[in-house]
């Protein structure tokens, strides 16, 4: 047997995280390394685990909403939606049109803002320092909208079960209508940054390859699934909240990688900029409340609502008692999901590709782990 | 649960294949599900799969009624894309202390789902390559969505182990 020297090429298990910059909060990545090659990825999460679920046993449907926003803390608005619709779909109410198209446009705003924070985050992870301040400085004026609406920027609790709590602002028209005349130049000032970049292109094309096949075995839904050439958006495959009445289309991508699902966001952004105008444009007059019962104990069942928040497919699934409290509501989030692809997408890459693999399929850890 | 019988061409093809082994069709708020006996659940998902093109698991979950004899609603989330977009539950009735078969075999995508069900609920998959906690430290006793789990119950000794305090309250 020969000794051992230091010019061994021996197997290398490297930890990532919880505390490190790249992984946007406390994601811990267990690397197995053959050099700079990564051979295989385990995650370790629950860091950030409050047991959202069990929670939800324990108070009234009401009472539950505001900690919804809490799990997906940049799309708060999203994850209001989805379980607005679902305790609204177990009463069997439907918000009025008036309410429909103010959560419309203030999702499509909230998609945005998630948008932003993720290019800026991305892009600062690979190592451009510059569209961070770009898209935060955008990323203030549409938290300054919800503040203006609902008196709060990121946990926005927006929405009520039934309508919403709050009439428009006086200047809610103006405020969208003026973000709307804006933000396209912008987007173009982001593409000018990156788009063409030799650097980003270098870093981003041909890493972490996720193909559609992938995607449908390992449940990956939104942004990563669209950029592997899938045409596939709830709001257009099972419309919920009026969507079927906006005119928008769906980007996909063609290369399954990183580059693509940067240009799918950016595309994304554009046409949550042409639903807002329409919101904003045919905003109808009427009440913003349906008539839904002081307590609210809906009747004995079970139902799943899903909607397309800007990481992916969101799921919840309340079942209902007959009493004041949800007796079981599961909570699908998309980062969570998306997430277990990490390890098919790492294998074969660079160490410096998993921050860039990690950046693209844009978790959040609150929602990772509830 | 005031439920529909759900009938469609699916429906009856899945009736001739599987017989008795699926309980019931139902509707409830629009949403179809099917009631399976726990030893079919593995060849109906390859079926719906394979056959039916329901290549998409949108969620695996749990749900527990400590009254009843089977105490767990294990539930299967599945979709086909455009052109059929469709979306239907597989349920399945177990009793505590049984280990349902994985079905990581037929999607991948169920690894962490049917994880965090052992973690929450003590469900534990039979065949699944990895079968531990995934929120909860690997140490910590108990599930938490198991009703019998009281909302500030914690496993003491692990807080004060781990985290040197007498207690996380």
């Amino acid at each position: 047997m020969p000794e051992a020297t230091f010019l061994d090429s021996t197997e290398l298990v490297l930890n990532m995280g919880p505390q490190h910059p790249s992984t946007h909060g406390v994601l811990r990545v267990i690397l197995k390394l053959d050099g700079e090659r990564v051979l295989g990825t385990e995650c370790v999460i629950g860091y950030l685990h409050r047991g959202v679920e069990k929670i939800a046993e324990n108070r009234t449907y009401v009472q539950f909403a505001p900690y919804v926003d809490r799990m997906d803390y940049v799309a708060a608005v999203s994850n209001g939606l989805g379980y607005c619709l679902a305790v609204e779909k177990l009463l069997g109410i439907e918000a009025p049109p008036r309410a429909q198209a103010v959560r419309v446009a203030l999702t499509e705003l909230n998609r945005i803002s998630s948008h932003l924070l993720w290019l800026g985050t991305h892009a600062l992870d690979i190592g451009a320092i510059t569209p961070v301040f770009y898209t935060f400085r955008e990323r203030e004026e549409a938290l300054k909208i919800f503040e203006k609406y609902c008196g709060a920027r990121l946990t926005t609790h927006a929405f009520r079960i039934g309508g919403l709590q709050y009439e428009t602002h006086d200047t809610y028209e103006k405020d969208l209508l003026a973000f709307c005349d804006m933000f396209p130049a912008r987007v173009d000032e982001y593409e000018e940054l990156l788009t063409g970049n030799r650097i980003w292109v270098g870093r981003t094309q041909g890493v972490g390859i996720l193909t559609v096949e992938d995607c449908k075995e390992l449940s990956v839904t939104g942004p990563p699934l669209r950029a592997a050439g899938l045409e596939w958006d709830l709001r257009k495959a099972q419309p919920y909240s009026g969507y079927e009445k906006y005119d928008f289309e769906i980007p996909t991508g063609a290369n399954a990688d990183t580059f693509d699902r940067y240009l799918v966001r950016m595309r994304e952004m554009r046409q949550s900029v042409r639903i807002i105008r329409q919101a904003v444009e045919g905003l109808p007059s009427g009440p913003i409340m349906a008539k839904v019962p002081k307590v609210i104990k809906p009747p004995v069942g079970e139902c799943y609502v899903s909607i397309e928040s800007p990481k992916g497919e969101l799921g919840y699934f309340v079942v209902s008692d007959n009493s004041t409290q949800p007796y079981r509501v599961r909570v699908r989030p998309p980062s969570f999901i998306n997430l277990q692809a990490l390890d098919r997408m790492c294998r074969g890459c660079l160490v410096a590709d998993v921050v860039a693999i990690i950046g693209t399929i844009d978790i959040v850890l609150g929602e990772v782990d509830r | 649960m005031a439920t529909t019988p759900w009938e469609s061409d699916l429906v009856s093809r899945m009736k001739t294949r599987f017989g008795e082994s699926i309980r019931e069709f139902s509707t409830y708020a629009g949403q179809n599900f099917l009631l399976a006996e726990p030893g079919a659940v593995v060849p109906i998902l390859e079926y719906l799969k394979i056959e039916e093109e329901f290549e998409y698991l949108v969620d695996l979950t749990a749900v527990h009624y400590p009254k009843r004899e089977q105490q767990f609603d294990l539930l299967y989330v599945l979709y086909r894309f455009p052109p059929h977009n469709e979306r239907i539950r597989v349920k399945t009735l177990i009793t505590e202390g049984d280990r349902p078969p994985t079905v990581t075999g037929v999607y991948a995508g169920a690894d962490w789902m049917e994880r965090e069900v052992y973690d929450m609920f003590g469900i534990a998959f039979d065949g699944h390559q990895n079968m531990k906690r995934i929120l909860l430290p690997d140490e910590w006793h108990g599930h938490p969505l198991r009703k019998e789990y009281g909302i500030i119950q914690q496993d003491q000794r692990w807080v004060q182990e781990n985290l040197q305090i007498e207690s996380g309250q």
